[in-house]
């Protein structure tokens, strides 16, 4: 066949080496990310917080899965900055995995370390227990973030968000505004995040609980998987499916993306559209006020940072300056706030990016 | 998964398809893999393989039929239990939904008929939509962003043919640490957070129109037929049957096998450097977690499609027919507000439906 002949052989491979050299020079400069404002962590707001003073000093050891999605991105970052503010901490943070095996030695390996404060975000809260008993055991004070473990010897103080109160004041947006608008018999719909997750179960329950008591039903409901793609192929396909929708209460704003995409894509804008977890683009948008989206109910990222302020001061044996306790409490649920045009600017520093 | 960790299994089966039986002597030459060791008593001289080819024809043509009725099945379920399934606006939703896996499955389809499999797709994907979407490549507009995705996925396709041509690492192997290390690539480059397309007429590209169907349907249409014309009417299109029949035999015929099989991954590179283009549009944003398992989508609907996974037999019309079955599935499914669980459990039994029904049909048919 002629193409094997050695010369013209030769000139494709130099062809076809040059064109991926100079495409590699071209492309190594389109790496970067930076335009100032994006690598800030979102917590340095909340250092003025009381019982700063410094202390005894204290390490502390972190663990949370794997970093693959927006908001888990912001918890581990937001740790990281918030132990960076304080003069008396060291923190020890272990690599994220979504392997509950290898968090489960990442977490024995801080134990090893004799860590005095353990943080640990689980990636599934029944699994990781037994490990976080064996901290308190060996002494170790542990601060369990958000997901919760099974047992409550496993753990010192949980602090995590409301997934249940998510959809209850998602719902409430919802039902308020629709009272305003004197709809009477809305058409919902709502795009869950990934359906096995007991998280979306609690959301999913909230939601339903809530438009319920004003009479309200969910019409048609979805999961998408936290992506954008996933949430705009849900999306699109549900919009097919309802030709007219009245709210849409998406739970994940980085799926929103996706989602919002589908809905400029349909050219629809009858709705109005809630989102969740509350991103810095979605908080945009709500600033912007220029699409369907008009709320995202918060499940705040910087619950982190308060996570190693809370190992702090139970490290150095002190309760929290407000409160007329000399310990830190042992459960903290942290609310979820409508983030609207009204009120977005107040939260627009501690969304996640 | 584990369907693809097996791929003898799928060889043993291939008796039981109708290939062997339409076809004459020449087949016999056909199964051994690209992965064996060389055979060349059983191979047949290079003139033989395109009259093999030429019988084979009608016989994929079968294969699509079957899936053309299983699609047309599903239109009549979707339109009994949804009054908003057979509007023009579902079928063009139905449409664009197919366009980004089905670009995908263009390259797929040549690579598995090349005796290959490509793994990494999803993440070839994914590098390419986080890499065009960064702050600065994104300063570079619509023309950059275009070049970055599509490079970036021959770059990689590149790379995968190179190590299996060249370096002689299994295809399964390669293709399974680019999927690891490509999607790691994208979360570093991205550092995890979703890149939003600040660039509006690059997000034009799932917007616009033309006669009211999106320019992404024409994408994917004119993608669909270059690829059908490459693989059946070009030498390039024969050689591929050729090496994914039996390598040592297209070898002895005097095809550059392994220059053809860097070529093919290289295909599927750009295919989904493309791909990334449409989905970025798509989604207006780029992400490390898009494309999460479109290898298992675009590898299921190529072999629903007829295509052997042991490769040098299929057809891409088949492969387009298999993207076109999922799509409308998952649509029939939301369209009637179906849980996920029910979903995920008449998906599996959809698909296995798909493929018995193609093979009583094939069975059938020749004899």
């Amino acid at each position: 066949m002629k193409e094997t002949g050695p010369t013209s052989m030769g000139r494709r491979n130099m062809l076809l080496g040059a064109g991926a050299l100079g495409g590699g020079l071209l492309l190594s400069a389109c790496t970067s990310n930076s335009n100032g404002d994006a690598d800030k962590a979102n917590v340095k707001a909340t250092t003025a917080a009381s019982g700063s003073t410094p202390g005894k000093h204290v390490t502390i050891g972190f663990s949370a899965p794997a970093a693959d999605h927006g908001w888990i991105a912001a918890i581990t970052k937001n740790a990281k900055a918030q132990a960076g503010q304080f003069t008396d901490v060291s923190f020890q943070a272990a690599e994220g995995t979504n392997d509950v095996n290898a968090q489960i030695s990442a977490v024995q390996t801080l134990i090893d370390k004799k860590v005095d404060v353990l943080v640990i975000l689980p990636f599934d809260g029944k699994a990781l227990t037994s490990i976080g008993a064996q901290a308190m055991d060996a002494g170790i004070p542990v601060v369990n973030l958000d997901r919760v473990f099974d047992n409550s010897l496993a753990y010192r103080t949980w602090i995590g968000g409301d997934n249940y109160g998510m959809g209850v004041n998602a719902a409430q947006f919802i039902i308020k505004t629709l009272k305003a608008k004197g709809v009477s018999k809305p058409v919902i719909g709502e795009i869950a995040g990934i359906d096995n997750l007991d998280l979306t179960k609690q959301r999913s329950l909230g939601f339903k609980e809530a438009l319920a008591k004003a009479g309200f039903s969910v019409s048609i409901r979805q999961a998408a998987q936290f992506t954008a793609d996933s949430g705009q192929q849900v999306m699109s396909n549900v919009l097919q499916a309802r030709s007219k929708l009245d709210a849409v209460w998406n739970h994940d704003d980085d799926q929103g993306i996706g989602v919002e995409a589908a809905i400029k894509q349909a050219g629809r804008s009858e709705f109005f559209m809630v989102g969740g977890a509350g991103s810095k683009h979605a908080m945009q948008e709500i600033k912007a006020d220029s699409g369907v989206l008009k709320a995202t109910v918060v499940y705040p990222s910087s619950m982190s940072a308060s996570a190693v302020t809370l190992a702090r001061l139970i490290g150095q044996s002190k309760g929290m300056g407000d409160l007329v306790e000399q310990e830190v409490p042992t459960s903290i649920t942290l609310f979820s706030a409508t983030v609207t045009k009204d009120n977005v600017d107040q939260y627009l520093p501690t969304s996640f990016t | 998964m584990s369907d693809q960790t097996t791929p003898r299994p799928a060889q043993e089966d291939a008796p039981g398809l109708p290939a062997q039986a339409g076809s004459g002597a020449g087949v016999a030459t056909r199964p051994s893999l690209v992965k064996e060791g060389p055979d060349p008593g059983a191979a047949g001289p290079g003139g033989g393989l395109g009259r093999q080819l030429l019988r084979l024809f009608p016989l994929h043509q079968m294969h699509s039929l079957g899936l053309l009725v299983v699609l047309i099945l599903l239109g009549v379920v979707g339109t009994a239990t949804s009054g908003n399934f057979l509007t023009s606006n579902n079928i063009v939703n139905i449409l664009t939904s197919a366009a980004v896996i089905g670009v995908i499955t263009v390259g797929q389809t040549f690579v598995i008929i090349g005796g290959g499999i490509d793994l990494s797709v999803g993440a070839i994907v994914a590098v390419a939509s986080v890499w065009c979407t960064t702050v600065a490549t994104q300063s570079h507009g619509l023309a950059g962003m275009l070049f970055t995705a599509v490079v970036v996925g021959a770059a990689v396709g590149l790379l995968n043919g190179i190590l299996i041509a060249y370096g002689k690492i299994v295809a399964f192997i390669t293709t399974l640490a680019m999927m690891a290390s490509a999607r790691g690539v994208a979360e570093r480059i991205s550092d995890r957070q979703s890149q939003v397309v600040t660039v509006d007429s690059f997000n034009r590209i799932a917007t616009d129109k033309f006669l009211g169907i999106p320019l992404l349907v024409y994408l994917m249409a004119a993608i669909v037929v270059l690829g059908w014309l490459l693989l059946n009417r070009t030498t390039f299109g024969r050689h591929t049957f050729a090496v994914g029949g039996n390598p040592e035999a297209a070898r002895l015929a005097g095809i550059a096998v392994r220059r053809h099989t860097m070529l093919l991954y290289l295909l599927s590179g750009v295919c989904c450097g493309v791909a990334a283009v449409m989905l970025t549009a798509r989604t207006t944003s780029g992400a490390s977690n898009l494309g999460n398992l479109y290898e298992l989508d675009s590898i299921a609907a190529v072999i629903i499609g007829g295509t052997l996974l042991a490769g040098g037999r299929g057809s891409l019309f088949g492969s387009i027919l298999g993207v076109l079955v999922f799509t409308t599935i998952t649509n029939i499914f939301v369209l009637n507000n179906l849980t996920t669980d029910i979903q995920e459990i008449a998906k599996g039994l959809i698909i296995l439906a798909a493929v018995l029904l193609q093979r009583t049909r094939g069975a059938r048919s020749p004899a």
